[in-house]
C-alpha cells in the first residue's frame, strides 16, 4: 500500500511500488489530465507537482510519493481561476491540447519561483516540455500574461 | 470496401464553388440510428448537424475530427453564422459513423488534406440556415403571423409588431415536426457577424484543466490494457514466443499471438509493459532485414540520373538546356519522418458477439469501421466508432490500412474483454507509416540575362497511394500525384519545364505527413530556385516576383511577407534573410526567415514572417495558430528529425534521438493574412512547406553554404559562418 495526498485528498493505492506515479494517477485514481508522452522524462506531458516541485511522473515510482502531496492539473484550481488557466484561455494557447497539462504544470512552478519571469527564465523552465503542434510562442505570451494577471505576486 | 468516390483538388475547387451556391448536400437524410449522447434526452435534432436543448443549449455535430486545427470551433462558427443562436450556448460533439457525415467531396467520413473548412463551407452554413428557418416557422405558426415578419437574435425568435418572443429551446420540439424547407438563402459575406471575427476556441477550457478526453483517457468497466510486441523489421513475422516470465508479472492476464505480433494483455498499462519487456519472441525478419537508408540514399541518387515517368512537360526542356547560356544542377535529400503526435497511438475496443464499439482518435472513420468490421466478422453497421479528441494527427491517424484500429480489434478477439491497446513512444516511432524519404534532382538553364528558361526536376521516392484503396484515384499514368505535387504544378513562369518520377517499391510503410508531397517539393523547389537566382546574379525575391507575374495571389503573399520582413534592409552582423513561397492545398503562403549560424555550425532562427492567402478566413486566430504551428513543424523537420534504418531496423526510439524543436529554439513568428472573399482554402498544412527552404536560403545568405539535405547538420556548417562564397 502506498499512501499519499493528491490535490489535497488522502489516497491509498495497492500497486507495485515501482509503478510510475503517472499510471497510478491515470489508471488507479482516474486522473487522466496528466498525460503519457514518452515514458522517459523527455517530453514533459506527465508533469505534476510533488511537494510543490515539478516532476516527470512517468519516471517517478509511486513509492516516491509516500506521505507526500501531489498536485495534478485537476487540482491546479477548482474553478479555472488560476492565472495560467485564464491566460491560456485568453490567448487560446492549445491546439491538440495533449501536452498542455504538462506545460501548465511546469509554468505553475516557474511562476511560484519567479513571479515575473523573463523570456530566458521561461526558456529554462519550459525547455523540458514538448509541444508537437508548435504552440510555443503562445505559451511564452501566456506565461507573461499570467504573471501580469497575478500582479507579480507568487502563485501557488 | 470499394474505393471511395474521391476527386482531385482541381475538381474539388469547382465542386466547392457549387456547394456554396446550390444544394448538393443531402441534408434531409435520416438521422443516424445510434442513440447518441446520454444527456440528449432533452435535446431535439433539427437535422443531423444540430440539436437544440430545452435548456437553450445548442449542440453542433462535427463530422470532422479535432486534432488541434480548431475545427470544433470553425464548424460551429459556420453553422451558427446562419442559426444565430447565443454563441455562449454552443457545444460540439463528435459525429458517429454514418454516411450523413461523409466528407462532401471525398465521399467518406474523414479529416485530412486541409479540406474541412473548404468542403464544409456550404454545408454547415446551410444546416444552420435550415434549422433557423424551421424555428422561425414554428414560432410564426404558433403566433399565427407571417414568418417573414419575424426575425432572430441570439437564440430568440422575435415578432416586433406584437412584441412576442420565443426562445429556440421553447420552439425546438415544434420546429422538429416541420418539413425542412427545400431552399434556404445564405447570408452575403458582408452580413457575416461570426465568420471572419477572431473567436475563442470552444475546446480551450477543457484543455487547461485536464478534462479534455483523448483516446488514451477512455476507460470502460472491466477494461484490460494491452501492449503489442511488433516485429523489429517491417514485414517480419513471429516464429515462436516464450511467455513464461511475462505471465509471472502480477496483473498480466494473457499473452497471445495476433496478426501484428504478440499481445501482452494485463489489468493495467504498467504490468502489460513490464510483461512485454520479459517476453521472448523469435522473429522471422523477412525480406526487409537488409534495408539501410544509407544505401537507399545512394540508390535514389543513382536512379535520379535517368529520367523517370513524365509527370509534367511544358515546352522542350532538353533542347532549351542545350542552348542555355548557363546551366546549373543540384540534388536534394530528405529523410523518412515520423508524425510523432504527442499522444501515442491507442485504441479501445469493446467487442461483443453482435457488436463492436471502438473509441479512438482517428481521422478516418469510414475506412477504420470497414477494417474493424472485417476483423470482427461483423457487418459495418454493427461497428460504431466514438471519435475522441486527437492528441495530434498530422496524417498518421488517417491510416489507409487502419493499422492501429485493425490491430486493436484483433487484440479484443483474444482478450475476450474490453481492451485498450496502447502504443509506447518507441512503438509509435518505430511503427512505420512515415513521410517517404525523397531525392530531388534539378537542372536549370539560364538565358544570357540570367533568367531561367528551362527546368527539369527528377523525383525519387516511394508512392504513398500505391497499394492502398486510393491507388485508382491517386495514381494516373504511373504518377502518384502526391509524389509530384508542388513540383508538377509549379507556379513560376518557366517556359520549358519537365518533371519526372521514379517510385521505387520499398518495404517501409509510408503515409501522408502534414503537407504530404509538398513537404519535399516545397523544400527542394524553393531551395533550387534560390540557387538559380544566385547563378543568374538576381535577388531571390526579385526573381520570384518576375516569374510570378501571372500569379497575382502568390505574388501578393510574397510581396506582403517581404515587405513585413523589410526585405533588403540591414540586419545585425551574421544574421541573414531567406525567402520562399509555396502553393499547397489551394492556399498561398510565403515566408521570410532570419537566421544566423554559429562557428560550430549551430543554426539559430531568429524570426519568421509569414503571409498567407487562404481565401475567406473563418477564424483569423485559428489561421494564425496553424501558420505558427506549421512553421514549428517545418522547422523541426529542417533542423532536427530523421528516421533512419540499419539492417532493416529503425534506429530512433524516443525524443532523445528523434528530437522536437523546443521553446528555447522557437523564433519570433509573425503571421499576416491577405484579406479575401473567395471560398476558403486549406490552412492546416500550407504553413509547413516554405519554412525549410526559407531557412536554407537564409543560411546560404549568411554563410555561402548551400543546404541540400535535411535535417540541417551543424557538421555541414561548422566554421563556415561568415565565409560567404
Amino acid at each position: 500500500m502506498t499512501n499519499f495526498f493528491v490535490n489535497g485528498k488522502p489516497v491509498q493505492v495497492d500497486v507495485d511500488p515501482s509503478t510510475p506515479l503517472l499510471w497510478v494517477l491515470r489508471e488507479s485514481l482516474g486522473l487522466t489530465g496528466t498525460k503519457f508522452g514518452c515514458g522517459m522524462a523527455l517530453c514533459g506531458a506527465c508533469t505534476v507537482h510533488l511537494e510543490g516541485k515539478a516532476i516527470r511522473s512517468c519516471v517517478a515510482p509511486v513509492a516516491r510519493a509516500e506521505g507526500k502531496h501531489v498536485t495534478t492539473i485537476e487540482g491546479l484550481s477548482s474553478d479555472m481561476t488560476h492565472p495560467l488557466q485564464k491566460a491560456w484561455i485568453e490567448l487560446d494557447v492549445p491546439q491538440c491540447g495533449y501536452c498542455q497539462s504538462g506545460q501548465i504544470m511546469s509554468a505553475a512552478v516557474l511562476l511560484t519561483e519567479i513571479p515575473k519571469p523573463t523570456d530566458k527564465d521561461i526558456d529554462e523552465a519550459m525547455g523540458g516540455n514538448i509541444c508537437r503542434c508548435g504552440t510555443y510562442t503562445r505559451i511564452r505570451q501566456a506565461i507573461h500574461r499570467a504573471a501580469e494577471l497575478s500582479g507579480g505576486r507568487r502563485t501557488s | 470496401m470499394s474505393a471511395p468516390a474521391m476527386v482531385g483538388r482541381r475538381e474539388f475547387l469547382k465542386t466547392g464553388a457549387a456547394v456554396g451556391g446550390g444544394l448538393l448536400v443531402s441534408w434531409h437524410l435520416p438521422l443516424p440510428s445510434f442513440g447518441g449522447d446520454k444527456d440528449a434526452g432533452n435535446q431535439v435534432a433539427l437535422n443531423a448537424f444540430v440539436r437544440i436543448g430545452t435548456d437553450e443549449s445548442v449542440t453542433v455535430i462535427s463530422s470532422h475530427s479535432e486534432m488541434g486545427q480548431g475545427i470544433y470551433t470553425s464548424l460551429p462558427m459556420l453553422l451558427n453564422e446562419e442559426l444565430e443562436a447565443d454563441w455562449s450556448k454552443i457545444r460540439v460533439e463528435a459525429a458517429p459513423v454514418d454516411k450523413v457525415y461523409n466528407h462532401p467531396v471525398f465521399g467518406m467520413q474523414m479529416t485530412g488534406g486541409s479540406t474541412t473548412s473548404p468542403a464544409e463551407w456550404g454545408r454547415y452554413r446551410k444546416m444552420g440556415a435550415l434549422a433557423r428557418t424551421m424555428l422561425v416557422t414554428a414560432a410564426a405558426q404558433q403566433w399565427n403571423v407571417d414568418a417573414t415578419s419575424c426575425h432572430v437574435a441570439k437564440g430568440v425568435v422575435l415578432h416586433s409588431a406584437s412584441g412576442r418572443r420565443a426562445t429556440y429551446g421553447a420552439l425546438a420540439n415544434a420546429a422538429a415536426q416541420l418539413t425542412p424547407p427545400s431552399e434556404v438563402k445564405l447570408k452575403d459575406a458582408n452580413s457575416f457577424t461570426l465568420i471572419g471575427k477572431p473567436t475563442r476556441r470552444l475546446d480551450t477550457p477543457s484543455k487547461t484543466n485536464g478534462s479534455a478526453q483523448f483516446g488514451l483517457d477512455v476507460t470502460l468497466p472491466g477494461m484490460l490494457t494491452a501492449v503489442v510486441a511488433r516485429p523489429p523489421v517491417f514485414g517480419g513475422k513471429v516464429v515462436k514466443f516464450d511467455a513464461t516470465e511475462a505471465l509471472k508479472v502480477p496483473g498480466v492476464k494473457a499473452v497471445e499471438q495476433v496478426e501484428s505480433g504478440v499481445a501482452v494483455i494485463a489489468e493495467r498499462f504498467w504490468p502489460a509493459k513490464i510483461g512485454r519487456d520479459k517476453l521472448v519472441v523469435t522473429w522471422d525478419l523477412g525480406p526487409n532485414a537488409g534495408l539501410s537508408t544509407e544505401q537507399m540514399t545512394r540508390d535514389f541518387a543513382d536512379q535520379a540520373k535517368a529520367p523517370g515517368t513524365v509527370a509534367k512537360k511544358t515546352g522542350d526542356a532538353a533542347s532549351a538546356l542545350k542552348t542555355a547560356a548557363k546551366t546549373i544542377t543540384a540534388e536534394y535529400d530528405v529523410p523518412y519522418l515520423a508524425h510523432a503526435m504527442m499522444e501515442p497511438l491507442n485504441c479501445v475496443v469493446d467487442l461483443r458477439a453482435d457488436s463492436c464499439e471502438i473509441w479512438t482518435g482517428t481521422q478516418f472513420e469510414t475506412v477504420d469501421r470497414a477494417r474493424a468490421a472485417e476483423v470482427a466478422g461483423l457487418p459495418p453497421e454493427k461497428v460504431q466508432i466514438h471519435t475522441t479528441l486527437l492528441g495530434g494527427g498530422f496524417g498518421r491517424r488517417a491510416n489507409p490500412a487502419s493499422d492501429f484500429v485493425r490491430e486493436a480489434v484483433h487484440v479484443a478477439k483474444v482478450a475476450k474483454a474490453p481492451v485498450k491497446v496502447v502504443w509506447t513512444r518507441d512503438d509509435d516511432l518505430k511503427g512505420g507509416w512515415y513521410r517517404p524519404m525523397w531525392h530531388d534532382r534539378f537542372e536549370a538553364g539560364l538565358d544570357a540575362n540570367g533568367e531561367p528558361i528551362a527546368w527539369t526536376h527528377t523525383i525519387v521516392g516511394q508512392s504513398i497511394m500505391q497499394g492502398t484503396l486510393f491507388e485508382s484515384f491517386g495514381i494516373k499514368d504511373g504518377v502518384d500525384s502526391a509524389s509530384v505535387e508542388g513540383a508538377a504544378d509549379l507556379l513560376y513562369g518557366i517556359p520549358n519545364l519537365q518533371v519526372d518520377l521514379h517510385s521505387p517499391k520499398i518495404g517501409v510503410p509510408v503515409q501522408w505527413w502534414r503537407s504530404v508531397g509538398h513537404s519535399h517539393t516545397g523544400f527542394s523547389v524553393e531551395a533550387f530556385l534560390d540557387e538559380v537566382a544566385h547563378a543568374g546574379g538576381k535577388d531571390p525575391y526579385e526573381l520570384r516576383r518576375k516569374l510570378l507575374a501571372n500569379q497575382p495571389r502568390m505574388l501578393a503573399v510574397l510581396d506582403l511577407a517581404a515587405q513585413k520582413a523589410n526585405w533588403g534592409a540591414k540586419l545585425p552582423p551574421g544574421v541573414a534573410r531567406g525567402i520562399a513561397g509555396h502553393f499547397s492545398f489551394d492556399s498561398y503562403v510565403a515566408q521570410v526567415v532570419e537566421a544566423s549560424v554559429a562557428k560550430d555550425g549551430a543554426v539559430r532562427v531568429h524570426r519568421v514572417v509569414c503571409a498567407v492567402d487562404c481565401g475567406t478566413v473563418i477564424n483569423p486566430d485559428t489561421v494564425r495558430a496553424q501558420m505558427e504551428g506549421g512553421i514549428i513543424f517545418g522547422l523541426t523537420a529542417a533542423l532536427k528529425t530523421e528516421i533512419t534504418l540499419k539492417n532493416g531496423k529503425v534506429e530512433q526510439s524516443n525524443f532523445h534521438d528523434y528530437q522536437m524543436l523546443r521553446i528555447f529554439e522557437t523564433p519570433k513568428i509573425e503571421v499576416h493574412i491577405v484579406p479575401s472573399t473567395v471560398n476558403p482554402t486549406g490552412v492546416g498544412e500550407p504553413g509547413v512547406p516554405p519554412v525549410a527552404p526559407a531557412l536554407a536560403n537564409a543560411i546560404f545568405a549568411a554563410t555561402g553554404k548551400r543546404i541540400r539535405r535535411l535535417p540541417i547538420r551543424a557538421s555541414d556548417l561548422a566554421e563556415t559562418a561568415g565565409a560567404k562564397a
